[in-house]
């Protein structure tokens, strides 16, 4: 009798557990990178950011094609040239049960720029942007000069209580002040470990299915399929290339897939008479040909998008045309992918002067981009097929980014051709206008990123007019007119945009992001 | 004697200071830190406020400078990425790879000798055969793939311990360790394993290669005419023997099993000092990775300078010598 009560008690603690684990929804998820911190205005870094969607919420949000839409303001617009005004959702609660109003929002507008030790601060967002309060639930954010991109700034920077704006990053990390409006609450934080967070069953918004989320760092791509396939994880981001065929046939797993906001794009030196890594036929020196408009276009039709998309990339990655996949703001509709044409580049070469091509080094990252290092050696055959003899160097990020950027003896880009990357983390086209294509210009902060140094001063005549237009739709008409003419003088040459995949236990489907987030409240079950 | 200690302790402030040196150039001359810090949004004043914050802006003979005063009261600088005291850091990493460091010793040891020992007695059988090839096995497979192996076999397709991470924390006699709960145990036992496998080979060869040597020498002939049973020769006399090299290079591969487990920490996704090391290096967190080495260095010129000492204790001429230079 006794036996049978004992298996009895084992037959339904086992029932219990089962029954446990379905009612609590736990959700665990295996990432691919890892944030550095949890306080959200730390480290400017997309994990990070990532992650402080779930505890705080933005004034404005991103969703996931990264088209802004209400947060912790209701509405926004522009009253005068110079100031825009934020009206506040009433009634929202922080975590500890504090009221939301403007004073959070001040103090947390101070606090963003301003965290000691921060590698890399949102004050790049808030610069030249003053915040009045005007009553506990309306803000003016006041300009210099009118201002189109407010809402893209602001919905940068995620929302910390007031009484968390004189926190210490370590008090975020310990979670003691780690404290927003969030769908979720802060639970425990170990670096290297993992991050548990718990829903907020108070959200101003719609309550999360999941009661609790963990997140576990998993860096090595084969060790996180293996995680997924063991089931120690219900979901897994950054899925390798690789592993998508041998998943896709996998009927436990289910894998969900979409385009991202990062162009791949090719920059030539186009500010040098004598560019290092060109050279002509058997070492010599030569004029830089890539000064030249005929050549870029040739190289740019001499490479076969599509090859590259398909053998390369595996099928994961659209051709590109323009600067963002269609949808975002600001791209044109006049814009094709440029075809692959290697007779039209030759004849384009020979029209150039350079009938027999020339010898071209191209530099790119080995550890940054999805395959980066074998996109830019099928580059190279492509360029050496049409007579452009190309080698190909491939380096770790630490030391390419660098090179590339300021690597020449005078503080200059080091290289002629490159391969990189950009995510347009606004979600609009005037991201990449403004930083990889407009003139470097220190002073007024344009091109930081022009390695190649395009210079033309029509195309940044239309972005600064672009930049100074509050109206949305002739803003649209102007970026898509910048992005035509860049793209008709080759200031760069975009190859394809990269596709994120992520990886679910069959029964769950990620709605996935432009932006490369991996939110909890994007995995749905079906 | 105390002479003697004085000198090998200068020697070994030299070396430290010379391996300073070392890493700290060698790791200050090698990529940009900059630009995998800044946001790609960032623009060019941004950049070089970030230059200026982190120091680079200085000569580089100056930062080395910065860093030895700072070295000098314990301080070796702030990470880039964590903003913390990168000190801090490693020790707080340092538990996770104790525990994994300490499990494959403890593996190595309960599975190497038993079967090092069979294989020494028994050297012509078909089961000895097996396990030297094995550890031939053992010694020449790489890690990372041994590692994704023992996963896809226990945890994907057995399914019985969890793939990668660490499990839950237990409390014993004021220490904490995932040694100390039942997920813990599960959680450590492919990485330990894995971390083990060359430390497996290395103790059954040597455990073999002792066995062997002693079997022949007189004081087991002896023990065998006197009648004492086959058992007690082996286990209490033959091992008593043999354990000597097995113990002294088991301990020298502690070392190297706490200093270089970066391998199996990264495939097991382990929060241990490895797996920051790799990220740090990956992601040019100088301060992390000058601190971890010199960290290293120090253990190991501490480690030497023990053994000298103990050697001088232990053997006089060591001291006679010391006292004639």
């Amino acid at each position: 009798m006794r036996k049978l009560t004992a298996a009895t008690a084992v037959a339904f603690g086992i029932l219990a557990i089962g029954a446990g684990a379905a009612s609590a929804e736990k959700l665990t998820v295996g990432l691919a990178s890892e944030p550095t911190s949890l306080d959200p205005h730390f480290h400017n870094l997309g994990p990070n950011n990532a992650m402080s969607v779930h505890i705080f919420d933005r004034l404005i949000a991103q969703d996931e094609k990264q088209r802004l839409s209400p947060g912790l303001a209701v509405s926004w617009q522009p009253i005068d040239d110079l100031t825009w005004e934020f009206k506040l959702r009433e009634g929202v609660k922080f975590h500890d049960g504090s009221d939301f109003t403007a004073d959070d929002v001040v103090c947390t507008m101070a606090r963003a720029p301003e965290v000691p030790n921060s590698p890399s601060g949102y004050g790049t967002y808030l610069k030249g942007k003053e915040v009045i309060k005007i009553d506990d639930y309306t803000v003016h954010f006041k300009t210099e000069a009118p201002y189109p991109l407010m809402g893209n700034d602001i919905s940068t920077i995620p929302v910390i209580s007031e009484a968390g704006c004189a926190a210490t990053t370590e008090e975020f990390n310990a979670g003691t002040a780690a404290i927003g409006t969030g769908p979720f609450k802060f639970q425990s934080y170990t670096p290297g470990e993992s991050i548990v967070l718990t829903r907020n069953d108070d959200y101003w918004g719609d309550a999360p299915i999941w009661s609790e989320v963990e997140f576990r760092p998993i860096t090595s791509g084969p060790s996180r399929v293996a995680s997924l396939l063991a089931g120690d994880v219900d979901m897994i981001s950054g899925v390798p290339t690789t592993d998508i065929a041998t998943l896709e046939g996998n009927s436990d797993i289910q894998l969900s897939q979409g385009v991202s906001n990062r162009v791949i794009y090719l920059h030539m030196d186009q500010f040098r008479e004598n560019s290092p890594f060109v050279k002509a036929n058997g070492g010599g020196d030569i004029v830089n040909p890539l000064l030249d408009v005929r050549v870029r276009k040739a190289i740019s039709m001499a490479i076969n998008r599509d090859a590259i998309v398909e053998r390369v990339m595996e099928g994961v990655a659209l051709p590109a045309g323009q600067l963002l996949p269609e949808g975002f703001f600001g791209v044109s509709d006049k814009l094709d992918v440029v075809a692959y044409d290697p007779d039209g580049a030759k004849a384009l070469l020979a029209e150039a002067g350079y009938p027999d091509g020339f010898e071209l080094t191209i530099h790119g990252p080995n550890d940054r981009y999805i395959n980066d290092a074998k996109i830019a050696e099928a580059i190279a055959q492509m360029l050496t097929r049409v007579g452009i003899k190309t080698a190909v160097e491939t380096m770790p990020r630490s030391v390419y980014f660098g090179r590339a950027s300021t690597g020449s003896p005078d503080g200059l880009p080091e290289f002629s051709f490159i391969l990189v990357g950009w995510g347009a983390g606004s979600g609009e086209a005037s991201s990449p206008l403004k930083s990889l294509i407009h003139t470097f210009d220190k002073d007024a902060g344009f091109g930081s990123s022009n390695r190649g140094r395009h210079s033309d001063p029509e195309t940044d005549a239309l972005i600064e007019e672009a930049l100074a237009t509050v109206d949305d739709a002739k803003r649209q008409e102007l970026l898509a007119q910048a992005t035509e003419r860049a793209i008709e003088n080759v200031a760069i040459i975009p190859t394809h945009f990269q596709v994120n995949t992520w990886a679910a236990q069959t029964g769950l489907s990620y709605v996935a992001r432009t932006d490369e987030y991996t939110l909890a409240t994007g995995v749905v079950k079906e | 004697m105390t002479v003697f200690i004085i000198r090998r302790m200068l020697q070994a402030l030299l070396v430290v200071f010379l391996m300073s040196v070392i890493v700290f150039f060698g790791v200050n001359i090698v990529g940009d830190p900059v630009y995998m810090l800044v946001s790609p949004d960032a623009d060019q004043a941004d950049i070089e406020a970030a230059i200026a914050r982190l120091g680079l802006d200085r000569p580089i003979w100056e930062q080395y400078w910065l860093f030895l005063k700072g070295a000098a009261q314990g301080d070796l600088g702030n990470s880039f990425i964590f903003g913390e005291p990168a000190l801090k850091l490693i020790l707080h990493h340092m538990p996770a790879t104790m525990e994994l460091a300490f499990s494959a010793l403890i593996l190595a040891i309960v599975i190497g000798i038993p079967l090092g020992l069979y294989a020494g007695l028994y050297p012509d059988s078909r089961i000895s055969k097996g396990i030297m090839a094995a550890s031939i096995f053992g010694f020449s497979l790489p890690t990372f793939w041994v590692g994704l192996m023992l996963i896809m076999l226990f945890a994907v397709e057995l399914r019985w311990v969890p793939a990668t991470g660490r499990g839950d924390l237990g409390s014993f006699l004021g220490f904490q360790s995932s040694l100390f709960t039942l997920d813990g145990l599960s959680h450590l036992f492919l990485p330990a394993l894995n971390l083990a496998l060359l430390k497996i080979s290395l103790a059954i060869r040597l455990t073999r290669a002792g066995v062997r040597e002693a079997m022949g020498q007189d004081y087991v002939k002896y023990a065998r005419a006197k009648g004492l049973s086959t058992r007690r020769i082996i286990l209490v006399h033959v091992m008593k023997n043999i354990m000597i090299p097995v113990v002294t290079v088991m301990g020298l591969e502690f070392g190297s099993l706490i200093g270089f487990s970066v391998v199996t920490e990264t495939i097991f996704a382990w929060p241990g000092m490895g797996k920051l090391l790799i990220d740090a290096i990956l992601q040019l967190d100088r301060p992390v990775v000058v601190a971890y080495l010199m960290i290293i260095v120090l253990f190991f010129v501490l480690i030497n300078l023990i053994v000298d000492i103990l050697y001088s204790i232990l053997d006089p001429r060591v001291r006679l010598q010391d006292q004639g230079a």
